[in-house]
């Protein structure tokens, strides 16, 4: 007997009319590159349910460990499978209910027996199974009505299988579902939880990152890249674009008066995403701001800087409070991450009384005396582009010493 | 010469070797600094450690500087950050000086603390730590294989017991780990081990854990999450996790152990202090009337190399508490060896010590 199969159960997906096959496919693709490590698994997706199937047992324990961290999914159950015999049954029927939290719980067995041969009538194998489970566990009692727990057992011609647990799947769309948006990820603690809200709506990420060498440092950068994995967990792989910014602001700070560098290099960053945006064939550019958290996060700073483009800007976050953005961060696993205490390169040169009602007129006045195209453009082309998940190089090095 | 006192140390394997040297060579810079050759030795140590966390089936590791300071850690830290909860300590009478030390310390602080007694062989009753249980324990700190007799403490059974308390329950691996299996189905919620008994370094060791909030007992910048201070060593921690993937349960010291308990069967003035369902590994005996130092020395002439009860307590004149403990008749008390293999035992040295044994033992009764 041995766990052997995983049902899953799609999310949103039943509602969705023409476009289901689609996002099935999406989200066979994505289960199937989640657990790409797993030589054993075989997916099959069908119009209202997928099945995960393996004989490697420690394969299928994985896929239970991780499968909830996949979009596009409900719930999803372990299925047991046993002989072709009532006894082989009973036990199997024993380990599946072992393993559920019973307590005042109501139960109930139900059959389906597509296998006319089996020797058993229906009616005789629940009476057995549903005797069997309620002798070794007294503490259940039998509703044949919406029971808390049911068991089910199907026979076919193979095998039998079974299962009770369910389990919660992470709900949303599958990643790639909603098309792809580039993402602005800094080294905080909100970029990544705004990513990782689009990707639960389905939306595939490009991330970009502002790099300031030699300002900032190999660890500020190895940060992000463990974030940039952390974010390509979620069922889709990403791409990093990191951005050689130091000349960019060198020039800002050359050109504007200090209490406004920072709207002015946030300017400069929304100018870089929009030709990268142009380049990933994404659609949307999304930001970590929420509003009142800095000062480049007030009503008035947010219209400045989003002045300079005509892509839609995605903030997520823009009414989530701190401590609820902390939770999420903590839950997804980026928390971590995010509080090492490494400077990025909006924070090397912080002026000391940044305006938080900077006026648009003026931003633009000052930045009219020196064409930054060129150096947006430079700074494009110049970018370094890292696939995620990574094979780190020194890997090979590492397995030989350990 | 022929190493039967594994027990004390082992004999660092060439592949173990390797690595710390390489890691001497290659990621010689600290982990904790900001440039990229400190980022790559600490993404070594973080791999040792992940490695070291799997093998261990334990979900957080601590690098220390071997067994004592893990047990200390283990001990102090618990000690310290759950004393809000209670001030009462479980041990046996049996442990290595190193808990049984720190528990003196803490007594001392005003904490209460139990020593079980243990039967013959070195067993606790499991009746007897049941009973001592109160709802203010706060740690069981017990060794998985004692160092000196090899008796094996059920350990599964002792972490089921203490599942769903609010007692934690420590387990001193040092001598058990890499050659008694772990039922990894109940695992205690720390566990100390030693690299340099499973033929790694001497000066290097963990403590691992499970969801226990440790109080640093070492002060300074902070790296191992604030719980051992100090420049980590990723040679060490590498060659750690080298020795530990190597490590594994030697079939044929059963069958040694057997053949030896069989063979001093035959002495009259020889009696096996160790269970039989003791640690494969280690063997003591007690010899009438003969001090242990004395056989050691014959022994060594035969170029054998065993030791007394314990290395630690060896160069004591008195007879190790483990022995008092045991209740051994007075005239075999003095006379403990320690007979234990590793992994670089061969049967020919089993042979070898056989016959050596027999021409000591021959001059012993001429004396």
């Amino acid at each position: 007997m041995k766990t052997s199969q995983i049902l899953v159960r799609y999310g949103e997906l039943s509602t969705k009319g023409k476009n289901r096959s689609s996002f099935i496919g999406r989200l066979r693709d994505n289960v199937r590159q989640t657990f790409s490590d797993l030589s054993s698994i075989r997916i099959k997706a069908e119009r209202d349910r997928m099945f995960i199937t393996s004989d490697n047992e420690e394969e299928i324990q994985q896929v239970i460990d991780r499968l909830p961290a996949v979009f596009g999914i409900q719930s999803f159950s372990p299925v047991i499978e046993a002989e072709l015999d009532l006894e082989a049954m009973k036990q199997a029927a024993f380990k599946v209910v072992d393993k559920l939290e019973r307590e005042g719980k109501t139960f109930k067995v139900s059959v389906k027996r597509p296998y006319k041969e089996f020797p058993h009538e229906k009616m005789e194998i629940m009476h057995e199974i549903g005797s069997h489970v309620l002798r070794n566990f007294p503490e259940l009692t039998v509703q044949m009505q919406h029971p808390d727990i049911e068991l089910k057992v199907e026979i076919r011609e193979e095998a039998v299988y079974m299962m009770a647990e369910v389990i919660a799947g992470a709900g949303g769309l599958p990643v790639g579902a909603g098309g792809k948006g580039l993402l602005m990820l800094s080294g905080g603690l909100d970029s990544p939880v705004a990513g990782y809200h689009m990707l639960k709506r389905g939306v595939r990420l490009e991330l970009i990152h502002f790099f300031s060498p030699p300002f900032t440092n190999d660890r500020a950068k190895e940060k992000v890249f463990d974030m940039a994995e952390k974010l390509s967990q979620f069922g889709s792989s990403v791409n990093l674009h990191i951005i050689p910014f130091t000349k960019l602001q060198q020039e800002v700070h050359k050109q504007v008066p200090d209490n406004i560098t920072m709207t002015s290099t946030r300017r400069m960053m929304m100018r870089v995403a929009d030709k990268v945006l142009e380049e990933t064939n994404c659609k949307a550019i999304i930001t970590g701001e929420s509003l009142g958290q800095v000062a480049s996060q007030t009503l008035e700073s947010l219209n400045a800087i989003n002045a300079v483009t005509h892509t839609p800007v995605l903030r997520p976050l823009i009414a989530v409070d701190k401590l609820d953005i902390i939770e999420t961060a903590q839950k997804i696993g980026t928390y971590d991450i995010s509080i090492r205490p490494f400077e990025d390169c909006c924070t090397i040169f912080t002026p000391a009384n940044p305006k938080t009602k900077p006026k648009l007129e003026k931003v633009e006045y000052y930045e009219n005396f020196v064409s930054f195209d060129e150096l947006i453009q430079e700074a494009v082309d110049q970018r370094e582009i890292v696939k995620f998940p990574r094979v780190k190089e020194n890997e090979m090095v590492y397995e030989d010493l350990l | 010469m022929i190493y039967l006192d594994n027990s004390a140390t082992t004999k660092p394997k060439k592949e173990v070797l390797d690595s710390f040297v390489k890691a001497n060579e290659q990621f010689y810079a600290n982990p904790a600094s900001l440039h990229q050759m400190g980022n790559a030795a600490e993404d070594l140590l973080e791999k040792a450690r992940a490695q070291i966390a799997e093998l261990l089936h334990m979900k957080q590791v601590v690098f220390t500087s071997g067994g004592t300071e893990s047990n200390n850690l283990a001990i102090f830290g618990t000690a310290y950050a759950y004393q809000h909860r209670g001030k009462h300590i479980i041990t046996a009478v049996t442990e290595h000086p190193s808990v049984l030390n720190s528990l003196n310390v803490l007594e001392e602080q005003g904490y209460e603390i139990t020593r079980l007694p243990v039967d013959s062989w070195g067993r606790i009753s499991m009746e007897e730590l049941k009973n001592s249980l109160r709802n203010d324990t706060i740690l069981v700190s017990l060794m998985h294989v004692n160092n000196e007799i090899g008796i094996i403490h059920p350990i599964a059974e002792i972490a089921r017991l203490l599942k769903g308390t609010q007692t934690f329950f420590h387990v001193d691996g040092v001598q058990s780990i890499g050659k008694v299996a772990f039922d990894q189905t109940a695992m205690p919620d720390l566990l100390t081990m030693s690299a340099h008994k499973i033929h790694g370094l001497k000066g290097s060791g963990v403590l691992a854990f499970n969801q226990v909030e440790l109080k640093a007992v070492q002060f300074g910048g902070g790296q191992e999450s604030g719980l051992r201070s100090g420049t980590v060593s990723v040679p060490h921690a590498a060659a750690l996790a080298k020795a530990l993937r190597l490590a594994e349960k030697n079939p044929r010291h059963e069958g040694w152990n057997e053949e030896l308990r069989r063979f001093f069967e035959r002495y009259p003035n020889v009696r096996v202090v160790s269970p039989e369902t003791g640690a494969p590994h280690i063997l003591s005996i007690a010899v009438k009337g003969i001090k242990g130092e004395v056989l050691v020395s014959a022994l060594q002439k035969e170029s054998i190399i065993v030791s007394t009860s314990s290395a630690c307590s060896s160069k004591s004149k008195e007879a190790s508490h483990v022995i008092e403990a045991i209740r051994l008749p007075h005239n075999y008390k003095d006379g403990v060896i320690r007979i234990s293999f590793g992994a670089f035992t061969t049967e020919q040295d089993i042979r070898d010590f056989k016959k050596a044994f027999e021409r000591v033992n021959r001059l012993i009764k001429g004396v």
